[in-house]
């Protein structure tokens, strides 16, 4: 295995950075905090976290609705990733997109999307951009096994194929849409069997190993990098919460058994990847726990911080409109 | 002062914007081969890496241009506007919203040159003129040139835009000549041709309607009532103190629109003169736009649809009537 021991370090340390988070955002939207959805990545985290620990700064990210462990994962700001979630100024998109658009193009993350399967396109034409510009920067885009199914999804493939683009499809098999499961959706048995269709690499994962994720995102970067085009992966995983926060009717056990869920909670990431850590005397029980206190509190701060951060004014609704601004009609 | 083709005047700003400025590319479908016209010699030029033929993705290579315009490269697609209904998420959710969303973060220099082919005989689905739903979404900036000055004008200045533009090309002008500057122009966004000063009445026309209103100013002429023509070029941003000012001086109004009449361009300028203009008018406000079915194959029922001179000469001559 070709990965350092500060990588395998700061993967522990980013996973705990978005289990705190979304452990804290369950329980302030549950307290009625902030307003709208919220998407819980808990269970899910060594998909981004792997992955993003193969890319550089420069690269490019775009995510979906299940949106707060992607740039998290990339090394985001938690504060202004609460902030935002709060509608509150100092958020990333100043309070504009709330939980489900969070982007930081200063560090190549493009922005989560709302819409299932929108940013495969987007991410797609990044890489075009990187190609034609003639840098070696890639571009990575998590969609889900729902969107799997969306023609944007198809369509990106292709073209990402034909022109021989330096992206990465993740798909984040969770094995739900909302309560329907991928094997009622999809034909065939793996999503990442439909590579060959696109005639590039597909490869499945165990998405609860973050070491997993993390080598096989690296080889499709450096594919990618190289010019040798796009590479499908399929972080097999799952979500150990319900769809989303606030999505009240949709009870546990009625579309998927207890012990289903049992199971895989069983196979928790961070769980694994600090076994992995001490069992080959990388980090110390009381340094992954230190890790963990560090984090948690970390994102305490970015509470205060949002609670602390103040609405925008009435005049900021027009603004962010137009790059080049045109008289409001 | 050349004489030009309207399809060559696009041509000439794909040229030397592209020349100008070596992070403009393009891409749509068959435009090496040039089908259309306007991408003329651009592969030759500009090689493989700047004029990409696409597959048949609509969704797809709309999305791209997106992503490729945030970081850096100014796309100018080429399609039809009945092929945007395919890619509409994309147009819609991600081009019109993500600058906003991400509160100022995106900045998208993307075009789409979408070419109107109604007129001659290709039926609902090839037919489209959807600049007024374009309207009501909020984030995209919307041409819609009436003449090859100002179609090379105004695309130069698309291109050069920051936001996301969607350039609308009238299929039944594609051949129209007219005399295009030899220097270099860029035509301004927002800002309304007087096309034809007049005193009794004021038309406002879009795209290929303003030379059906300039032949209808004419015969008026010969009857005795002075029109005046304003073609407002670009409907986001649009020129309204222009359209208010002539109708301030004559009383009277005519809107005229290839578009559907149900919230049309037309309705939505009826709606500000009426909220602004209101104690101007002398005459209720008359609409001449598409009529509210879909368009028939036929060439004897397709012509009954769109505005056409007589449609507005009548419609001129009832904002007169006592």
């Amino acid at each position: 295995m070709n990965i350092d021991q500060d990588t395998l370090k700061l993967i522990l340390r980013r996973m705990w950075i978005v289990r705190h988070f979304e452990v804290k955002v369950m329980e302030v939207h549950s307290a009625g905090e902030f307003a709208g959805a919220a998407h819980p990545y808990i269970g899910e985290e060594a998909v981004a976290v792997g992955a993003c620990a193969a890319l550089r700064d420069t690269d490019y990210i775009a995510g979906n609705h299940r949106s707060h462990g992607h740039p998290l994962a990339k090394g985001g700001s938690v504060n202004k990733a609460m902030a935002e979630l709060y509608g509150r100024v100092d958020g990333y998109c100043k309070g504009k997109g709330g939980s489900m658009h969070l982007a930081d193009f200063s560090i190549g993350i493009l922005g989560e999307s709302g819409i299932v399967g929108s940013s495969v396109p987007v991410a797609t034409g990044a890489a075009l951009a990187s190609k034609i510009q003639g840098k070696d920067f890639v571009s990575l885009v998590f969609f889900g096994d729902g969107a799997s199914n969306q023609g944007a999804c198809h369509e990106s493939m292709n073209l990402a194929s034909v022109w021989n683009l330096p992206v990465i499809f993740l798909c984040e098999n969770n094995q739900f849409a909302v309560t329907t499961s991928y094997e009622e959706t999809v034909a065939v048995d793996h999503i990442s069997d439909r590579a060959s269709a696109y005639n590039m690499p597909g490869v499945l994962v165990d998405g609860q190993d973050a070491i997993a994720m993390y080598e096989a995102t690296k080889a499709a970067v450096d594919r990618a990098r190289s010019g040798e085009g796009p590479t499908l992966i399929e972080g097999l995983t799952y979500r150990f919460e319900e769809h989303s926060l606030g999505l009240g009717r949709v009870r546990r056990g009625e579309y998927r058994s207890e012990e289903q869920i049992d199971e895989w909670r069983k196979r928790d990431p961070i769980v694994i990847h600090e076994e992995y850590l001490i069992s080959h005397e990388i980090a110390s029980r009381q340094e992954c726990d230190a890790i963990s206190s560090e984090t948690e509190k970390m994102v305490e701060e970015a509470v205060d911080f949002a609670r602390n951060s103040p609405f925008p004014e009435p005049e900021e609704l027009f603004e962010d409109m137009w790059a080049n601004p045109i008289q409001q009609p | 002062m050349t004489q030009t083709v309207f399809a060559e005047a696009l041509n000439q700003a794909h040229v030397e914007e592209m020349r100008r400025d070596e992070s403009v590319f393009i891409m749509g479908e068959d435009i090496r081969r040039a089908v259309y016209g306007a991408t003329a010699n651009l592969l030759s030029e500009f090689g493989e890496e700047r004029v990409l033929d696409t597959p048949l993705s609509e969704n797809g290579f709309f999305g791209a241009a997106i992503g490729a315009s945030l970081v850096g490269s100014r796309p100018i697609v080429e399609t039809l506007t009945s092929f945007m209904w395919v890619g509409m998420d994309q147009l819609i959710s991600q081009a019109a919203k993500m600058r906003y969303m991400f509160g100022g973060q995106a900045t998208l220099p993307v075009v789409y040159r979408a070419l109107m082919m109604y007129g001659g005989g290709a039926a609902a689905h090839h037919s489209d003129r959807s600049y007024p739903m374009f309207m009501n979404m909020p984030g995209i900036k919307i041409a819609v040139p009436s003449n090859p000055a100002d179609a090379k004008g105004l695309l130069k200045t698309s291109i050069r835009d920051d936001d996301p533009v969607i350039f609308f090309e009238d299929g039944t002008i594609s051949g129209m000549r007219g005399e295009v500057p030899d220097e270099e122009y860029l035509t301004p966004f927002g800002e309304a041709n007087i096309v034809k000063e007049g005193n009794d009445c004021t038309i406002v026309a879009i795209g290929g309607a303003v030379n059906h209103a300039i032949s209808a100013a004419e015969s008026l002429t010969k009857e005795g009532i002075s029109v005046e023509v304003i073609d407002p070029r670009t409907l986001v941003p649009l020129d309204k103190s222009s359209i208010l000012d002539s109708v301030e001086k004559t009383g009277r109004l005519v809107l005229v629109d290839p578009a559907h009449k149900v919230c049309s361009a037309a309705s939505e300028i009826a709606s500000i003169v009426a909220e602004e203009g209101f104690w101007s008018l002398q005459a209720p406000i008359q609409k001449v736009a598409s009529e509210q079915v879909h368009i028939p194959f036929t060439p004897a029922l397709e012509k009954l649809v769109y505005p056409d001179a007589i449609k507005i000469s009548n419609a001129v001559k009832k904002t007169l009537e006592d």
